[in-house]
């Protein structure tokens, strides 16, 4: 499934690559023999463009679902998302200040330790951003909610006007580049992105794969977690840096993608219950999945133009949001999905 | 096995808990009784390892208990907590297997598989297996997290030497499985499993525990080894209520009414 929508995103967008012309261009780049002439132009889209950005959608559809499924385990609430807690909002503030102050002085030299900055910026600002979201919601047994939606509210309000303040003194393409990106873009894609990207996620992910089982037991409560030998304070600040690892490198390439995070991990509780081992491994695929056809979307709707992603998320992931909290009113008694 | 040596616990300027040092008895059913607010939990969740006192030392086997790893610590006592709230489905046979978590990395292995299915049924619960956790009665959870803390307490090896707490086990459960639970626990200091319950009701408490240790303001008032010796003046110091001890049956069991 995963491969089939791969290969048919790449031929989707402003200029179609049909099936058979993907299969010829990759059998020729094996050296293969091929019937017909390549399109040489057509060939360095599919390499240069197609199949980056293609790519980046599957490692950043991964990350952000990954970091959504251990951030509703860690809150032990179904409404937590890397949006809602901060971590989207610190990790852009952080990455708007290098596009502002620092990335002039480093786009000139090609040292790929440069293009490490930003992400390594926006995990700065995710990774302040979600301890604070986090211990001021944290008391004694359990998190208290409210006081987590509130504290989530004024860490994104603090976050977003300083990312708005820094692309109001910015210069014009600066200041352009920023507000484009807070509301998410995959067009930058290249190749070098997809690597970053790729080893945030894959560590991210083999990272949070060990914490599955001590999730599951902190689902029972932080003391409960203790009486099962479970060290809950390491494990916490552990999956807080996990949870920053994935979404601030991701949010530093492509910008803010909200509700993803959200919906993937309902969507797999949804078919089969919350064994985090199951969420983790099982959000990595379906986040991949669903942020390729998200992109896909978002390049055919208003073609040969493309829309943000995060658009297309908001519209399709406020709803289900809102969808869920409805369950939630009514179903007070019997859990969550019952 | 267990002691607290000068154990105390303050809140602000209030003692929860009062110098104490207590003694628990490997095999022996001990039943925590004593009024709302009378540091029963509180001396529970220092003992448990949850709270560290203020002042003194918790031993275990001989040795302080900070000197225990969590993971070690798990594999030697076990904690049935007053409630639990649970967010997110999870089904009861995953549930109960969370009480093997301290003995595997990756996978359960068969031998875990068989002492959660020996919890269950012990229990009286193996039906429920299936199920989504939340969608279970009050009195049903609580039998499964009280399977979930069998099968952490459970071994192959009959001289386990484990302790397992229970905060007021039997709150949610109709009669007959109050006293199946007590009867459980009690099978399980056969075992040599040291049981420290925290219960509300005299009569329970009389029938199956070994030692009743009543708590009041904080200390522990007294400490009696023997049902007879439980009188109308200990209730009246401990619980400010007014009470008569007959005797019921051929063995002359003592009953206290009020």
């Amino acid at each position: 499934m995963l491969l089939i929508l791969i290969i048919l995103s790449a031929g989707t967008g402003a200029v179609y690559l049909p099936f058979s012309e993907i299969v010829d261009i990759i059998k020729n780049k094996m050296g293969l023999a091929v019937d017909g002439p390549i399109n040489a132009v057509h060939q360095g889209l599919f390499f240069q463009i197609r199949l980056p950005r293609t790519f980046l959608c599957v490692v950043v559809g991964a990350a952000l679902s990954v970091s959504g499924a251990l951030m509703q385990s860690l809150f032990r609430n179904p409404i937590v998302e890397p949006g809602l807690i901060g971590t989207s909002a610190g990790s852009a503030l952080g990455a708007a200040l290098v596009i502002v102050f620092g990335r002039a002085s480093l786009l000139n030299s090609v040292s790929f330790l440069g293009e490490l900055l930003m992400p390594a910026a926006a995990f700065l600002g995710g990774l302040v951003a979600t301890m604070l979201v986090y211990y001021f919601s944290a008391s004694l047994n359990r998190v208290n909610v409210s006081i987590m939606i509130l504290a989530g509210i004024a860490i994104n309000a603090i976050a977003g006007g300083a990312t708005g303040f820094m692309a109001y003194i910015a210069r014009d393409p600066q200041a352009r580049s920023i507000t484009f990106w807070n509301l998410g873009t995959l067009s930058g894609a290249n190749w070098q992105a997809v690597i970053i990207v790729t080893v945030s996620t894959v560590v991210g992910f083999l990272l949070a794969l060990r914490f599955a089982k001590p999730l599951n037991a902190l689902q029972l409560g932080d003391a409960e977690a203790a009486y099962l030998g479970i060290n809950t304070e390491r494990m916490k600040i552990s999956v807080i840096l996990i949870n920053t690892l994935l979404v601030s490198v991701a949010t530093s390439m492509v910008g803010i993608i909200a509700f993803i995070g959200l919906i993937i991990p309902h969507l797999l509780r949804l078919l089969r219950g919350s064994d985090n081992r199951f969420l983790i491994i099982g959000a990595a695929l379906l986040g991949a999945i669903v942020m390729i056809l998200t992109d896909m979307i978002c390049r055919i709707i208003i073609a040969p133009a493309e829309m943000p992603i995060g658009i297309i998320t908001a519209f399709v992931g406020a709803p289900v949001f809102l969808w869920l909290l409805y369950r939630f009113k009514n179903n007070q008694q019997g859990g969550f999905y019952a | 096995m267990l002691s607290g040596a000068g154990i105390s616990f303050k809140a602000g300027n209030k003692f929860l808990l009062e110098e104490t040092t207590v003694n628990f008895l490997p095999g022996m059913f001990h039943v925590v009784m004593g009024a709302n607010g009378a540091g029963k939990s509180t001396l529970l969740k220092i003992l448990a390892g949850n709270q560290k006192p203020a002042s003194g030392y918790v031993f275990l086997e001989g040795k302080d208990l900070n000197a225990f790893s969590k993971k070690l610590l798990a594999q030697k006592r076990a904690v049935l907590s007053q409630q639990y709230q649970i967010t997110f489905p999870i089904l009861v046979s995953d549930m109960v297997m969370m009480g093997r978590y301290p003995y595997y990395v990756q996978n359960p292995s068969k031998e875990d598989k068989e002492i959660c299915n020996l919890a269950l049924q012990t229990m009286q619960v193996q039906d429920l297996q299936e199920r989504d956790y939340n969608s279970l009665s009050g009195g049903e959870a609580q039998k499964v997290q009280m399977s979930r803390v069998l099968a952490q307490v459970g071994t192959t090896n009959e001289n386990s030497k484990k302790i397992l707490f229970l905060d007021e086990p039997v709150s949610h459960l109709d009669l007959r499985y109050q006293h199946q639970l007590l009867q459980v626990a009690k099978e399980l200091t056969q075992k040599h499993v040291t049981v420290i319950a925290v219960l509300h009701d005299i009569n329970l408490a009389l029938s199956f525990a070994d030692r009743i240790l009543f708590m009041k303001k904080g200390a522990i008032t007294h400490d009696v080894s023997h049902p007879y010796d439980v009188d109308s003046a200990i209730i009246r110091e401990v619980f400010d209520i007014d009470s008569k001890v007959i005797l019921v049956g051929e063995k002359a069991k003592p009953v206290i009414v009020f």
